[in-house]
């Protein structure tokens, strides 16, 4: 396999470009004439820019809308409102032809590797179909030897072809799941929470898989994770989401070492470190209470419910993710400021 | 197979009285129709009041099924106890009858999972379940009971609990579930509470108020705790001792500051290489080749030989013993001092 | 129901799984232990099921006797003589003769090819009808469902013996095939909906799954989606109750010749013959003991093989 990006593509340029997206999922009542009493706002306005060859890690805690985020730039589901462009065209406005057109560019590594194969498929199948939906993507009679490429590129045996997906591993199956995502050659892969279902030794491997994949391929990822240390690991800007909204964003050194919010802050103090002597000198931000429904999120900076900053005004006046005078990366909070003693 | 069995355990001496709960050369197997599935070769590890020992592993370690078989809940067929004891007080657990053990299970030793939706019974409100087991097992009247579910929940942090009683466990979020169970475990006051992965589901800020409840109530208390986990980073945060789990059996054991200072055993040392840290930038992550293997078909000599590093024909041959180490820990490994002194620099 | 749901779902899952995507379970064997296919579990129950094994082998006989009746009788069935009215065996005729001087036993072979075929080809169409309603309401959703889910109702209030009854009346007197058409048609229309259920159901579950979303990312259409991952993934059950199914088509098919309007001689047929034996029971009961203990052997065989292969591959009783 050759590099799919051509040389005329500038590395650090945007390519993938979210502005203002929501998803509202209507909740509805009555069984015969349906009235919709509410909204889960699952999505509720997410700005990002993506750039080619970069990673950009998003984290959030369950329900944040990190997972909704990725299937409505899959469309998967159908955004409210917003735009977002890739290489400058229209994602949520294309459709039939243009729109399989512009899968090409990007695909998804899924979390679940038992449900994201078809078990009634020989590997060959599953990571052949793209070719079959996309005839011009492999000359005619050239399928089968792309698959086994393909399977060599993610470190699996090309004699294994004609197996099923229950005689491989979590991690191999994994593997598998990201060759199909390869196989047409995207630019952009969103990677959904791809190491959680695995073991703990499982994980390195397929991480170090996808960094090495990235610098063959000059791919960008999108990875979506709840793990904030292997968000570091493989990220180079990381956004922190909560309750639908991105409330941080910025260089992965600047979330991590220099985070302003609030919320960022407490989730990385509450990150367990693998080192026993950090136990005592830890200074932990201990966050009572869950997160509220999405259905019914807080007024104003959704995470003043669980903030010690919270005043007045953060119930009155909702926060922009704006660059902030504490630390020139924007951040979702009036009073942002960086930790004095950062864990 | 049983070389490795019973010799004085490393890392604590044994108290005059004996251990609290200990662990001897436990054998476990599963009978299935495709064969033979040796989850537990010969695991031994002790509990002493008031400690913390962490179970660490990964899936198919055996971590879990060895708690059961201390639970005594065991799916028997397919699991089969061959050999080993299971001491409780000097008790063995395993020649006891059915109602002995149902004495011992809750009032002496409960157990936590990591799944509290499944757990909890759906159809009946929290505090009528937590109030079953006083009931049932205390002869409490429905209203003692009623009162001290409160105070469990209270116990728990649950907040407003005298009003949260009524409410069904779909009612709750998943920390708070936890919390239910955790009070449901506590009702009879055991002596040692074994937790199987209870943070695992939950999202790291409900991770750390769930591992901080438990440390407390565990002090508080003061109960013994087994914590079962797949997580380095959890298990540094509270246990006093770590024995790691692979392929059946503890291939290493020590006291918490050693093994993350100095692995002694390979795969302990491929793990800490193999996660990425928070608090480290930029770090390679080494990994550990292959995949865990089949219990079906352990590979001769050490289970770990076909993924380790350090392999030499000699940990194909022979099963490697219980290595102590000069500070009182032990590593099932031939090459344990030189893996230690590699890690240790 | 609303999409917030689906999303709740994949999300809660994901968060029930946790990091290490340990399963719950107790008896994880092994990571490295490949886990089972559901079919695989189904056929190694079925192996050690008895019931299964001889509703086989009745299933087996039968279809046999339908394809090459020559082989289980010497006899002809329409070489009748008066002469031999209720005679006792001889011959090939071990059950000896009914009232018209035929071999019972040698028609109650040669009957089985119209059983079975009407069986067989009615749950056949019923099979393409409820696939295609059932693919098409849970694939789709929404007003294309409500319409076809109140099509379901509406059809399986229709009493099937009545509304055959009925529709069968209007053939009239035509020819052999034509009335067994007819007999399969009306039976194929009026027996689906149980089928078209259980596929709806299992195409809903299917296309949740993860590897239906990586297929529409990939840009696949509808139907590459509905034939190539849904299908294969929702036949299991719907084979079961078309099996299920297959034995009741046989016995509605006795049912309504026994009562005249299913078919008629020159086709030789089960229930015909009930009928005529019932009429001389009296005399001798032979020629209706034979043809009903066929009827009710096929039947059950069917019945039972469908029930053996659903409880093996209904993952709720294992």
């Amino acid at each position: 396999m050759t590099a799919p990006a051509s040389p005329t593509k500038v590395r650090g340029e945007t390519i993938l470009s979210v502005d203002n997206v929501v998803k509202h999922f209507p909740i509805s009542q009555g069984v015969l004439f349906k009235k919709q009493t509410g909204a889960v706002k699952a999505v509720d306005g997410v700005s990002f820019e993506l750039r080619r060859g970069e990673t950009l890690g998003i984290v959030g805690e369950s329900g944040c809308g990190k997972s909704t985020l990725a299937r409505l730039l899959m469309r998967l589901e159908t955004p409210t409102s917003g735009r977002a462009t890739l290489e400058g065209k229209d994602l949520f406005k294309s459709s039939g032809a243009e729109l399989r057109r512009l899968r090409r560019n990007m695909q998804m590594v899924m979390q679940d590797p038992y449900t994201s194969l078809n078990p009634r498929m020989t590997v060959g199948d599953i990571i052949g179909e793209p070719f079959e939906i996309h005839p011009d993507a492999a000359p005619k009679g050239s399928k089968q030897k792309r698959v086994q490429e393909l399977l060599d590129v993610v470190g699996l045996n090309p004699e294994h072809i004609n197996r099923y997906p229950h005689q491989f591993s979590g991690g191999q199956r994994q593997r598998i799941g990201i060759a199909r995502a390869l196989a047409l050659r995207p630019e952009v892969i969103v990677c959904d929470e791809p190491v959680s279902a695995l073991d703990v030794s499982i994980q390195a491997q397929v991480i170090n898989l996808l960094e090495q994949l990235q610098d063959e391929f000059g791919l960008s990822y999108i990875f979506i994770a709840h793990d904030l240390s292997v968000v570091r690991h493989i990220s180079d800007r990381v956004a922190v989401m909560y309750l639908g909204r991105i409330v941080e964003i910025g260089t992965e050194q600047e979330i991590y070492e220099r985070a302003t919010h609030p919320y960022t802050q407490a989730l990385l103090s509450a990150v367990p470190v693998p080192d026993p002597d950090a136990r005592e000198n830890r200074n932990m931000i201990r966050l009572t209470g869950d997160v509220p429904s999405p259905a019914d999120p807080p007024s104003g900076c959704h995470f003043r419910t669980r903030c010690w900053k919270a005043q007045d005004i953060c119930a009155i006046q909702d926060p922009q993710t704006v660059l902030r005078a504490a630390d020139p990366h924007p951040s979702a909070c009036h009073f942002a400021e960086v930790r004095p003693t950062a864990a | 197979m049983t070389q490795s069995a019973v010799r004085p355990t490393p890392a604590s001496p044994t108290p005059p009285g004996g251990h609290l709960l200990e662990v001897r050369d436990l054998h476990v197997e599963f009978r299935t129709h495709e064969g033979v599935a040796r989850v537990i070769n010969g695991v031994s590890y002790h509990l002493d009041a008031g400690e913390t020992l962490a179970v660490l592993g990964e899936s198919g370690s055996g971590k879990s099924v060895t708690a059961q078989a201390i639970m005594g809940i065991l799916d028997t067929p397919p699991a089969h106890v061959r050999s080993g004891q299971i001491l409780y007080r000097g008790r063995d657990l395993l020649t006891q009858s059915e109602e002995q053990r149902r004495q011992v299970r809750g009032k002496e030793i409960a157990m936590i999972f990591q799944d509290a939706l499944s757990a909890l019974n759906p159809v009946f409100p929290v505090g009528w379940q937590i109030g079953e087991t006083l009931r049932q097992r205390q002869g409490m009247s429905k209203a003692d009971a009623r009162r001290r579910a409160v105070e469990l929940m209270d116990l728990v942090k649950i907040p407003a609990a005298a009003k949260r009683l009524g409410d069904y466990p779909h009612q709750f979020s998943g920390g708070m579930r936890q919390r239910v169970m955790i009070a449901m475990a506590l009702a009879l006051d055991p002596k040692v509470l074994i937790a199987d992965e209870p943070t695992t589901a939950l999202d790291v800020t409900v991770q750390a108020q769930i591992m901080d409840l438990l440390a407390d109530l565990r002090r508080d208390l003061d109960m013994a705790m087994i914590l079962i986990t797949h997580d380095l980073g959890v298990v540094a945060g509270v246990a006093d001792r770590i024995a790691v789990m692979y392929a059946g059996r503890i291939v290493e054991h020590a006291d918490v500051r050693s093994l993350y200072r100095s692995p002694a055993h390979p795969y302990t040392k491929g793990l800490l290489e193999s996660i990425p840290r928070l608090d480290v930038r930029g770090q390679a992550l080494s990994t550990i080749k292959g995949l865990p293997p089949n219990l079906m078909r352990i590979p001769s000599g050490c289970p770990f030989h076909p993924r380790c590093p350090y392999v030499q024909q000699v940990c194909v041959d022979v099963v490697p013993h219980d290595l102590v180490l000069g500070d009182g820990r032990t590593s099932a490994c031939h090459f344990a001092q030189e893996v230690r002194d590699d890690s240790a620099r | 129901m609303s999409d917030f749901e689906t999303v709740a779902a994949t999300e809660n899952q994901a968060a029930r799984r946790g990091p290490s995507g340990e399963p719950g379970a107790p008896n994880q064997i092994g990571a490295a232990h490949k886990p089972r296919s559901l079919a695989g579990d189904a056929w190694r129950d079925l192996r050690r099921s008895p019931i299964f094994w001889i509703s086989l082998a009745l299933v087996v006989i039968f279809t046999l006797m339908a394809v090459i009746p020559g082989v289980f009788t010497t006899n002809d069935p329409s070489d009748c003589l008066l002469s031999r009215q209720h005679a006792g065996p001889s011959g090939g005729a071990i059950f000896g003769y009914d009232f018209q001087g035929c071999d019972t036993y040698s028609r109650a072979v040669y009957g089985t090819r119209a059983s079975l075929l009407v069986g067989a080809l009615s749950a056949l169409g019923t099979g393409v009808i409820a696939l295609v309603v059932g693919m098409l309401a849970g694939y789709f959703g929404r007003w294309i469902d409500a319409v076809l889910s109140r099509v379901i109702d509406v059809v399986l209030g229709i009493p099937l013996l009545l509304a055959a009854i009925v529709l069968l009346k209007r053939v009239g007197s035509a020819s052999p095939t034509v009335r067994i058409t007819a007999v399969i048609f009306v039976l194929a229309i009026l027996g689906w909906t149980t089928a078209a259920r259980v596929v709806r159901s299992s195409v809903i579950t299917a296309k949740e799954q993860d590897y239906v979303a990586a297929a529409r990312m990939l840009g696949a259409g509808h139907g590459r989606i509905m034939w190539r991952h849904i299908l294969p993934n929702s036949l299991a059950p719907a084979i079961v109750v078309l099996t299920i199914a297959l034995g009741s088509f046989i016995a509605a098919e006795a049912t309504l010749s026994f009562l005249g309007i299913g078919l008629k001689a020159p086709t030789i047929s089960w229930g015909q013959d009930i009928d005529t034996g019932r009429i001389h029971m009296r005399e001798s009961a032979t020629p209706l003991i034979v043809p009903s203990t066929f009827l009710a052997l096929t039947v059950l065989a069917f019945i039972m093989l469908g029930d053996a292969i659903r409880d093996a591959f209904d993952p709720k009783l294992r």
